[in-house]
């Protein structure tokens, strides 16, 4: 297929494990940490990502030759800014009480460093196609990290995943609440997301000590 | 005065920008290898702030609220520009930037060269929209809040950025586990330190109130999720520690 060759492959590929924008980038982390207590908001602030970045790297990309160099940073926050103000009434009108949950973190989408990392590093030089992909596969690189620190922080933190309980019910003490089992309360705290991506990193250098840095 | 002091504290440290809703995390974390820069880098933070806030306040009021408008004429009266805002926020913080860049440039090029690429990038801190539009979700009544709630939020984010920058420097000489050095060592601090500052939460309840959480987004998250058992011992504690004050100060008096 002559749509995604070997390197286009690699372009969506590349930052869900090696070039994380998250854990190897240290792009994106501001917006992201405080929305993963619960499962759901991660996958919605993920899907708003993936939406936001695919398309402005595909805009960025196609006036690339257009943009003088000198504002190029003003174009690209309208850029943005129009997009994230599209997910941000798509959100309230279809999904209000999450767009509250979300609070003013949708509008942080803007000063996602991501966003203007990979406009600045990527869709200012390449063509449309190959920055949709490059796009598309940063902001899954951001939601994979996402998605898995809120999976650890409401299963551990308030026992559901996606608001269904999955310890059983820890008023009524049932399935593993009989066993004594409790909450941890400090998941749902802020600190514990930093917490819980440090390990992360650490998992992942472990694994991979190329990635390991100096001190 | 009362208000002003309350909120000068609570932005400092109960809502700190870095360790309540990890606003500003990206150069937090890129610029904090020195003290020298985290400084440098801190202090244009609270310029920008203290600028930017009251700015975004002013068109709030005066053209994004639901009826803003109406001193244009009865006509306008329910025009609601809100969706406006973001683009709004950042043209005004764009050009901000743009100006402490040329400043900073200007008199300090020791400064300028040391912050390199991080001093545009303050556009797009996200401690600096966030706290426009923090400043917008809490309806901050007046002008003179709002410019107290922008220097107070700098002043929070040059405090973490400074006590990262202090350990950062000393952590060099310790011996980290590999795969947790440099990024990884610094989340994890920034954890805990954020644990630390969670304390600071007690300080303006009084004790009278069942001690909110934290209160800003975050908080509508933790209510839903907080089992009720935990929360039924935090007022418990609360309330005890309020009688054994009073009973204290009783026997005093």
């Amino acid at each position: 297929m002559a749509l995604l060759t070997k390197k286009d492959a690699g372009l969506i590929l590349d930052p869900l494990a090696d070039n994380n924008p998250i854990t190897i980038q240290v792009l994106g982390i501001c917006s992201a940490l405080a929305i993963t207590a619960e499962l759901e908001a991660s996958i919605v602030m993920s899907i708003a990502v993936v939406f936001v970045l695919g398309v402005g790297n595909v805009v960025i990309s196609l006036m690339r030759n257009i943009i003088p160099s000198k504002i190029r940073i003003i174009v690209q926050l309208i850029v943005v800014a129009t997009l994230v103000i599209i997910v941000d009434q798509v959100l309230k009108a279809y999904a209000y009480q999450l767009s509250k949950t979300l609070g003013a973190f949708v509008g942080l989408i803007i000063t996602n460093c991501i966003i203007m990392g990979r406009f600045e590093a990527f869709a200012l030089a390449n063509g449309p196609w190959k920055s949709f992909l490059d796009g598309i596969g940063n902001a899954l690189g951001y939601g994979v990290i996402l998605i898995i620190v809120g999976f650890f922080r409401e299963l551990l933190g308030s026992g559901t995943l996606l608001g269904y309980p999955v310890f059983g019910d820890p008023i009524m003490k049932t399935g593993l609440y009989a066993t004594g089992y409790e909450n941890n309360g400090f998941m749902i705290i802020p600190p514990a997301a930093l917490i819980v991506v440090g390990i992360i990193i650490w998992v992942q250098r472990s694994r991979n000590p190329v990635l390991v840095e100096e001190n | 005065m009362l208000e002003h002091i309350e909120l000068f504290f609570k932005s400092i440290f109960i809502d700190n920008m870095v360790f309540a809703v990890f606003l500003g995390m990206c150069s937090y974390l890129a610029v904090s290898k020195k003290v020298a820069t985290a400084v440098g880098l801190g202090a244009a933070v609270i310029f920008v702030l203290a600028v930017t806030v009251p700015l975004n306040w002013l068109l709030d009021k005066y053209l994004l609220q639901d009826g803003a408008l109406v001193w244009l004429g009865e006509e306008y009266a329910d025009y609601n520009l809100g969706f406006l805002s973001f683009i709004l926020f950042i043209a005004t913080i764009a050009t901000m930037v743009q100006l402490v860049e040329i400043i900073v440039e200007k008199f300090s090029p020791s400064l300028y060269n040391s912050l390199g690429i991080f001093l545009p990038l303050i556009a797009v801190n996200c401690a600096i929209l966030g706290g426009s539009l923090f400043m917008q979700a809490r309806e901050i009544a007046t002008l003179g809040l709002a410019l107290n709630y922008g220097v107070s939020s700098g002043i929070g984010w040059f405090l973490a950025i400074l006590a990262i920058a202090a350990i950062r420097e000393k952590i060099r000489y310790s011996n980290v586990p590999a795969p947790l050095r440099g990024l990884g060592i610094t989340f994890i601090i920034t954890g805990l330190m954020g644990i630390g500052f969670q304390s600071f939460g007690g300080m303006l309840t009084g004790g009278d109130d069942a001690p909110a959480p934290v209160e800003d987004t975050t908080a509508e998250v933790l209510e839903k999720v907080e089992a009720p058992v935990l929360e039924e011992g935090e007022i418990k504690k609360e309330e005890l520690e309020e009688n054994e004050v009073s009973y204290n100060d009783l026997t005093q008096k």
